[in-house]
């Protein structure tokens, strides 16, 4: 012991280093042990699901996709697969990919806080959050033909139908759209010059585009649920 | 009397043992170092790092787990396939033999079960701890990138074993995750503007995932294959970048 204190003394470098065998080592080590015991603990309680042979002329009623997709299959009920279950996923990719690139701004690198990025986490935590919430509902309150159940109800096969939808007239919708993103771009840049200085036109825009495209994901099922909207835009070739 | 000792000497001080083990283990700043550097699986760390990169509180260790939680899977899927075959007839038998005649069959099959969603969790956790400290900002943009795409192989690691006992569970979810690519812009045979390649649901991109216009034996060794094979390549050799890149990135990010 006392001949590591002298020892150490000599080599240290006036930094924080320390070294990794064993400061760091030792907690991987012990990590990796508590990891190990809770999976084995909790394998040897609860079984893995396994149902009947599959059978395709039968099917599962609810269908779910595994839980980690069902924020995605719960999106089915508000917009039509190919946004749902292709361009969605698609833009949340994108757009994690993206983030590096967007955030300029220098603070906040290797530390945590709040305030010198109020904007960039704001918005990924609600993204984040907004996931699990809908994984939570897609998981734990659709029933039988994706009918919504609160926790304490029972799933039955006899539900109120749902009331009948429609769609908002064409010109409307374009309007309502072009209108949401053409104020979604214009006004922050007016209001928050610096905001808009800082970024550029490029990063602004495609901050603000894949901003805009997540909180109209949001108004569009506030849409379908306070109003009945099916469509805001409905046309033969594509419907949003 | 200084048996313990003496013996111990003999058992370290011959040229076997040097062999094998090249440097002592008392505990002095040398050995520490080379403790590290002098073994081909630890030398993925740097001797030294910086204190705060090692606190829990800091990186949650979720990274390290989420590796270790892959490797778990490795090992137990590696296990999995001595007794399962990707074969319409006899894949489900199999799965119901591991869990009620395969010696510590269903402990072996729930333990990659669980362990298939415990990587799932933790590998989200990982980009949000990376997020709110920051560290995909500059030097470790790319990284980053590198991290969104082991997320998506992460998510299709499971999805792909979901399939694989061909229950009405697996079968059922993998219908619905696959027919949302009918829907594909352009790919698929019932996305928008479909009609301007030419798509049919037998040559469209959902035709291409389960090699054939319904889930049958191609779906099935497609979905093993890619579980058990590709994805898993894919995967660590994008971990490899991923590892390297932390450390070429000037270590664990901290506050400078
Ligand atoms: C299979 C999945 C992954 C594995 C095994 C993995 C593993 C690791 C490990 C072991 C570290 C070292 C620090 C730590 O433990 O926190 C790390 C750092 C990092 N990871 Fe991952 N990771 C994965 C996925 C991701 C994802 C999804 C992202 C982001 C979208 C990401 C971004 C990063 C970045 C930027 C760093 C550097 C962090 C820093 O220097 O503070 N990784 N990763």
């Amino acid at each position: 012991m006392e001949v590591r204190q002298e020892k150490r003394g000599l080599v240290e470098f006036k930094d924080d280093k320390v070294f990794t065998w064993p400061t760091l080592v030792a907690k991987e080590f012990l990590a990796a042990i508590f990891v190990t015991v809770g999976l084995l603990f909790y394998s040897y309680f609860v079984d893995a699901p396994l149902r009947e042979l599959s059978n395709p002329g039968q099917a599962e009623n609810p269908a779910k996709a595994p839980w980690y997709f069902l924020g995605l299959q719960e999106a089915l009920v508000y917009f039509d697969p190919w946004y749902a279950g292709v361009v969605l996923p698609g833009i949340i990719v994108l757009g994690l990919i993206l983030i590096p690139y967007l955030d300029n701004n220098p603070k906040g690198n290797g530390y945590y806080t709040f305030k010198e990025r109020k904007f960039a986490v704001t918005t990924f935590v609600f993204g984040y959050i907004f996931w699990y919430v809908l994984i939570y509902i897609g998981t734990a309150l659709r029933g039988p033909f994706w009918a919504f159940f609160w926790p304490w109800e029972k799933w039955t096969h006899d539900f109120p139908t749902p009331p009948p939808m429609h769609d908002l007239p064409l010109p409307l919708g374009i309007i309502l759209m072009g209108g949401f993103y053409f104020a979604g771009l214009t006004l922050p840049a007016l209001v928050k010059r610096d905001f808009f200085m800082k970024l550029g036109v490029i990063r602004y825009s495609l901050t603000m585009g894949l901003l805009l495209t997540m909180i109209g994901t949001v108004i569009k099922m506030v849409f379908r649920l306070a109003f009945n909207v099916k469509y805001i835009i409905a046309t033969p070739w594509i419907n949003i | 009397m200084k048996v313990i000792p003496d013996f111990l000497k003999k058992i370290t001080d011959n040229e076997i043992w040097k062999s094998v083990f090249r440097h002592g283990y008392t505990d002095t700043p040398r050995n520490r170092a080379l403790q590290i550097i002098s073994n081909v699986w630890l030398h993925l760390h740097p001797a030294k790092v910086r204190e705060h990169g090692t606190k829990i509180r800091f990186t949650w260790c979720m990274g390290g787990i989420t590796f270790f939680v892959f490797l778990f899977e490795t090992i137990t899927g590696i296990l999995l396939m001595f007794y399962y075959v990707p074969d319409v007839n006899r894949a489900y038998a199999d799965i119901v033999d591991l869990m009620y005649v395969v010696p510590f069959g269903r402990f072996l099959r729930n333990s990659h079960r669980w362990g298939a969603h415990a990587m799932v969790i933790t590998v989200s956790i990982h980009m949000f701890r990376v997020f709110l400290t920051g560290s995909y900002k500059p030097p470790r943009q790319f990284n980053w990138v590198v991290g969104v795409i082991l997320l998506v192989l992460t998510f299709l690691l499971s999805f792909t074993g979901y399939l694989l006992p061909w229950d009405q569970l697996g079968y059922w979810a993998i219908t619905v995750g696959t027919n949302m690519a009918r829907a594909t812009p352009l790919l698929g045979h019932e996305g928008p503007f479909s009609y301007i390649l030419g798509m049919r649901p037998d040559n469209d991109v959902r035709f291409a995932l389960l090699g054939g216009t319904t889930i049958e034996a191609p779906a099935l060794l497609r979905a093993y294959v890619w579980h058990c094979i590709a994805i898993p390549l894919i995967a660590s050799a994008l971990m490899m970048v991923h590892f390297w890149r932390v450390r070429k990135d000037g270590g664990i990010s901290g506050p400078l």
